[in-house]
């Protein structure tokens, strides 16, 4: 919503302050100032001059030769980048040693050869309107050599870009920018009456309306004009238009536009003679009805949308949204009628969001339009119309479907105090309150009053929306800035502690954090070797980004090969996020999972990072049982367990999969569900004092079958030596000839001790026997000589 | 047999010649040892009449002692030697370093993401968390945004095929995290959420499908407008730094009211518009089960991905999700 400060000052003469502050009070007032331009200043020694002829450029295809007559009769060749002039038409002429609004100095220089003498302008270049394309073509009439400051009726102004947010209907003119700021100032605010002259045949008599959807539109108001201007609107009109973005079309169309900008109120006309008996009506369109739209495009409509029909129910305008091409005004229009209406706002939203026509318009009817504001937006356009020729019929005809009544509110004193942390008095809160129309009257007693609504925030129907009210008009930053204190010590959970240490572990063993988008695209998945696609976004924007992920493997893959692609292997990352495996209840069951994959190494370098893993959140009896998993390699790769429940897998990727990712090394890979281990059974064995007595290693070397893992054999040992076993480990592994196909040696290293005492050589050699003999047994394995 | 003082010469002597560690070793059997002259001396004085066997026996022992001390320094001259020999022997050039183990590195999301909550943590918050998956009422229903309300448009959000269509949504924003925990927990509750969002957005340098986000809630007695701007400067000066203040701005947002926009100023004066914030609107209480007469309170939010292009000079969101290990390995 663009702003010009004269137009402001229209409402609120004594607003003063040197931009800046203003916009500064605007952003105050949640009326956020996006931009704040000047507009005029820096368009001095800019005057209008007439394109004599136009010619290549001999050197250059982008820009072109353009001869210029400034008013003295002489031609002045300039270099223009534009083509969309024509002979005899006028433009603005940036003369030699002019300063333009952005900083630029003209001066006399060549360009590839050819001289240019100053430069003609865009629009955008001097501050009216948006287009950087063409050069702006002004009316013919101006006089040659005129600065076009004079030539234009522009005055030095600024502009406010303001972001006004949905609760603010109001805020959508210029009328209710004006109240807000002149409250926030304490200067005076006050609306003029338009003066209205009526003559002839009596509105009445001349048109009609009916609203048969009372809830979608609760107001119609019209009047009937005769005479109305054909040609273009007057230049200051025109040049407000464009300072706030509004390209002129013609007097009808900038009137309507001008008097919406400045009051906020939409309007509408249509030529009367294609309205029979000038007789309107207000329905809920038919499911499938067609109307074709000012914009030549034939609409297909839905029983949400609310239409204007004929005295023959034809629909002939979307209501809030568009008008219809049936009842046009053209160059011959005479006679309009001139409609201002209130429609429901959701209905508007609704209908503009379907079918792409979000405007100027709708965007008021959907934030809420005021609907007491009809008659006089009427009565504006009606004005400024006359002071183009136009007449108009006595009366308006003023058509009601169910006006909401007024809403008056009881608003606590204290409980205003409470919410905001101020000690303001009831006196102190009417006097922020009135000025922005917000009647109060006093209650009870002194710690209550009654506010009364004004209609044009719709947005505001209770106690609370007249605090903000409160808070806003008195300032935000006025309000003294206090911490809440908590009796609760501030910390993280468990579990949000345990994936903190996963993460310094895993980067202390040199493996960093990597964030592959969460979204994937169909077959994705198959492609890692997963099962069938997950749950799918129903409105994705691209098909990439389509399936929602069931496996952080597709995501990790896509990383690795991502860097290998750049020169980069042997790259070991990992991820902590969620998935949805699939299941659920009211929602898809998510699971967080966190996966590693280890570049350019084999199956076990992952059983390794699992074990320090375990070990590091203290699992009960982590373990790893070999079998096949989807997508890894078949002989490499097993299940996770954790206090004997599967959380994961582990193992190298699929050779096939890193075919299809085109990763040129081996890859370990590890998932675990961290829900699932976190959850699981976990916690410190019960503390054992280190032994004051020497201990015994022993070594033992097995042949055991290829089938029996080395975790089994060590798992068997360790039951096997009991008590006296302080602690086995796997320290050697080979195969030969000698040990034959299937089989392979597996060397382990036992440490006996006993908290009380030094074992004995007989002790050590009893247990020593039991666990081989366990193993023996146990595995179709054989001791080693 | 030669005199103790010629022993004790003689033991200079040959220990001065001896140049390792092992020879002096010789030396010692050899004077000192078994069939040595000392002991051959010393085993000789029991002939002797009482009073000369005292004295030549303290003469013995003197050059016994002699010849020790003799020995034990020479020993400890070559053993230093050999030391050092040893030491010159083992020099390295610490810089001839082949290869250096790959650090590991936390993504800075993850970074930004953990000082935010130790932030809130020291000032007592506890972090809770909420499905990435959401249903509508949750990200809308109980946050004021009645069905059809033209504020859901401001959220362009991303459904998917889970239950009733519509009803299943990647969640737009960290804000149901609030009506799960009011739901959930009596107030007092002070809390922060951090998590994952979503919409509907083309990637570009500045949006992304996908973000992070944080939320605070308070819910207390006597919770003001007046904390919350208090409580956002005090976030403000922790996390940014001394010198870097906060303001707030009427704003919009259907499930807080007043609501409010926050900036943070930096030291050069300029402003850095960083997230919504606002009142508990009374609705979104009682949609939750807390009476709005008897607490009050106040929510913030703001974008986690921002913050760390900001703090890491990046210029490109995007940046963030090509895990590219020469962007991930900076920082």
């Amino acid at each position: 919503m663009k702003v010009l400060l004269s137009w402001l000052r229209e409402f609120a003469p004594d607003i003063e302050g040197e931009p800046e502050h203003l916009a500064g009070v605007l952003s105050d007032l949640g009326l956020a100032v996006e931009e704040l331009s000047h507009v005029g200043p820096g368009l001095d020694g800019i005057v209008v001059a007439e394109v004599l002829s136009t010619r290549p450029h001999p050197d250059a295809d982008r820009i072109h030769l353009v001869d210029v007559d400034a008013g003295d009769g002489e031609a002045l060749q300039v270099c223009c980048g534009a083509f969309n002039m024509a002979v005899g038409d006028l433009v603005p002429l940036a003369t030699v040693g002019t300063t333009m609004p952005g900083g630029m100095e003209i001066a006399r220089r060549k360009m590839r050869g050819e001289w240019s003498n100053g430069m003609l302008c865009s629009g955008a270049e001097i501050g009216m309107g948006d287009d950087h394309e063409g050069i702006l073509i002004l009316d013919q009439g101006l006089s040659l050599g005129a600065p076009l400051t004079e030539a234009l009726g522009i005055h030095p102004d600024v502009l406010f870009d303001l972001e006004v947010n949905p609760n603010r209907p109001d805020a959508m003119s210029v009328m209710g920018v004006a109240r807000d700021l002149a409250a926030r100032l304490g200067v005076a605010f006050a609306v003029t009456a338009p003066g209205v002259e009526e003559a002839g045949q009596p509105a009445a008599e001349r048109a009609a309306v009916s609203i048969a959807a009372p809830d979608f539109c609760r107001r119609f108001g019209v009047r009937v004009l005769d005479n109305v201007p054909s040609g273009p609107s007057p230049r200051w009109m025109a040049n407000r238009l464009l300072a706030v973005g509004q390209r002129p079309i013609n007097a009808v169309v900038d009137l309507s536009n001008y008097v919406m900008f400045e009051l906020g109120q939409p309007n509408h006309t249509y030529d009367l003679d294609l309205v029979p008996e000038g007789e309107l009506g207000v329905r809920m369109a038919h499911k499938g009805e067609q109307l074709t739209t000012l914009d030549g495009v034939e609409r297909t409509l839905t029983s949400y949308d609310g239409v204007i029909v004929n005295r023959d129910d034809e629909a002939i305008g979307l209501a809030g949204v568009m008008g219809g091409a049936s009842t046009e005004i053209s160059a011959g229009t005479r006679s309009v009628l001139l409609e201002a209406a209130w429609w429901d706002p959701m209905t508007i939203a609704r209908t503009a969001r379907r079918l792409g026509l979000r405007s100027e318009a709708s965007a008021r009817f959907e934030r809420g339009a005021d609907p007491e504001i009809i008659p006089m937006a009427l009565d504006r356009f009606v004005e400024l119309a006359a002071a183009l020729g136009a007449t108009t019929s006595p009366g308006m005809i003023d058509a009601t479907g169910n006006r909401p009544a007024p809403i008056t509110v009881r608003v606590r004193t204290p409980r205003v105090n409470a919410i905001l942390g101020t000690e303001l008095s009831t006196d102190e809160m009417t006097a922020l309150l009135e000025p922005i129309g917000f009647a109060c009257e006093a209650g009870g007693d002194s710690q209550d009053f009654k506010v009364s609504i004004p209609s044009w925030r719709i947005d505001s129907a209770t106690e609370i929306d007249v605090i903000e009210e409160v808070g806003r008009l008195h300032g935000y930053s006025n309000i003294a800035r206090t911490v809440p204190v908590t009796e609760q010590a501030g910390t993280l959970t468990p579990q949000q502690q345990d994936r903190r240490h996963i993460r310094a572990l895993l980067t202390g063993m040199g493996i960093t954090e990597a964030m592959p988008l969460p979204f994937l695209a169909p077959g994705d998945l198959a492609r890692a070797g997963l099962g069938d696609d997950g749950i799918t976004v129903t409105n994705p924007l691209v098909a990439e980004e389509s399936i929602m992920r069931t496996s952080l493997r597709p995501g990790l893959l896509k990383a690795v090969a991502y860097n290998a692609a750049r020169r980069t292997t042997g790259v070991s990352l990992f991820e902590i996020g969620r998935t949805n495996p699939g299941g659920g209840g009211e929602l898809p069951d998510e699971h967080e999972h966190l996966a590693v994959i280890l570049a350019g190494q084999e199956a076990t370098a992952a059983t390794t990072l699992w074990r320090r893993l375990a070990r590091h959140l203290a699992a009960t009896n982590p373990g790893v049982v070999n079998g096949p998993v989807d997508g890894l390699h078949p002989g490499r790769s097993g299940q996770v367990l954790a206090d004997g429940q599967p959380v994961g897998a582990l193992g190298e990727i699929d050779p096939q999969v890193l075919d299809a990712y085109e990763i040129d090394e081996r890859v370990a890979w590890l998932e675990v569900d961290l829900g699932a281990l976190l959850e699981a059974d976990r916690g410190l064995a019960p503390y054992r004092a280190p032994s004051r007595y020497p201990s015994s290693d022993i070594d033992l070397a097995f042949t055991v079958p290829d089938e029996v893992s080395a975790d089994e054999v060590a798992a068997t040992i360790a039951q096997a030596g009991g008590e006296l076993l302080a602690s086995v480990s796997l320290f050697d592994v080979f195969r030969s000839e000698q040990l034959g196909e299937g089989r392979r040696s597996l060397a382990y290293t036992l440490r006996f001790e006993a908290a009380d005492r030094t074992l004995n050589d007989a002790e050590v050699a009893a247990a020593r026997q039991t666990c081989i003999d366990a193993v023996t047994t146990t595995h179709n394995a054989t001791l080693r000589g | 047999m030669a005199e103790p003082e010629q022993l004790v010469v003689e033991a200079e002597r040959q220990a001065a010649a001896a140049t390792t560690v092992d020879e002096l070793s010789a030396v010692r059997t050899a004077m000192t040892g078994k069939r040595s002259p000392l002991v051959a001396a010393r085993k000789a004085l029991g002939d002797l009449e009482p009073d000369a066997r005292k004295e030549a026996g303290q003469t013995l022992n003197a050059a016994k002692t002699a010849i020790d001390e003799i020995l034990s320094a020479r020993e400890a001259e070559l053993s230093a030697a050999a030391r050092a020999e040893q030491l010159a022997a083992e020099r390295l050039d610490l810089t001839e370093v082949t290869e250096l183990a790959a650090d590991g590195h936390l993504h800075v999301i993850t970074q930004t993401w953990q000082e935010l909550e130790d932030v809130f943590v020291g000032m007592g918050y506890r972090v809770a968390e909420g499905p990435e998956i959401e249903s509508e009422w949750y990200n809308f229903g109980a946050l004021n945004f009645p069905l059809g309300h033209p504020a859901r448009d401001m959220y362009d959000t991303l459904y998917v095929d889970y239950g009733e269509p519509g009803t299943t949504l990647l969640r737009t924003h960290t804000s149901p995290v609030q009506a799960r925990v009011m739901e959930n927990q009596e107030p007092p509750i002070y809390v922060v959420a951090p998590g994952r969002c979503f919409r509907q957005d083309t990637a570009d340098a500045t949006h992304m499908p996908v973000f992070h986000q944080i939320e605070g809630l308070v819910v207390d007695r006597d919770t003001t407008l007046g904390d919350l701007a208090g409580t956002i400067e005090a976030f403000t000066a922790a996390y940014f730094g001394p010198g870097f203040t906060s303001r707030l701005r009427p704003s919009y947002f259907p499930f807080t009211e007043p609501s409010a926009e926050f900036d943070i100023q930096r030291p050069d004066g300029t402003w850095l518009e960083l997230g919504g914030c606002g009142m508990v609107h009374p609705n979104v209480f009682e949609a939750c089960g807390i009476d709005p007469e008897q607490w009050q309170g106040f929510a913030f939010g703001f974008g986690i991905d921002r913050l760390a292009l900001i703090r890491f000079g990046i210029d490109d969101l995007r940046e963030l999700w090509t895990n590219d290990i020469r962007f991930l390995g900076q920082f």
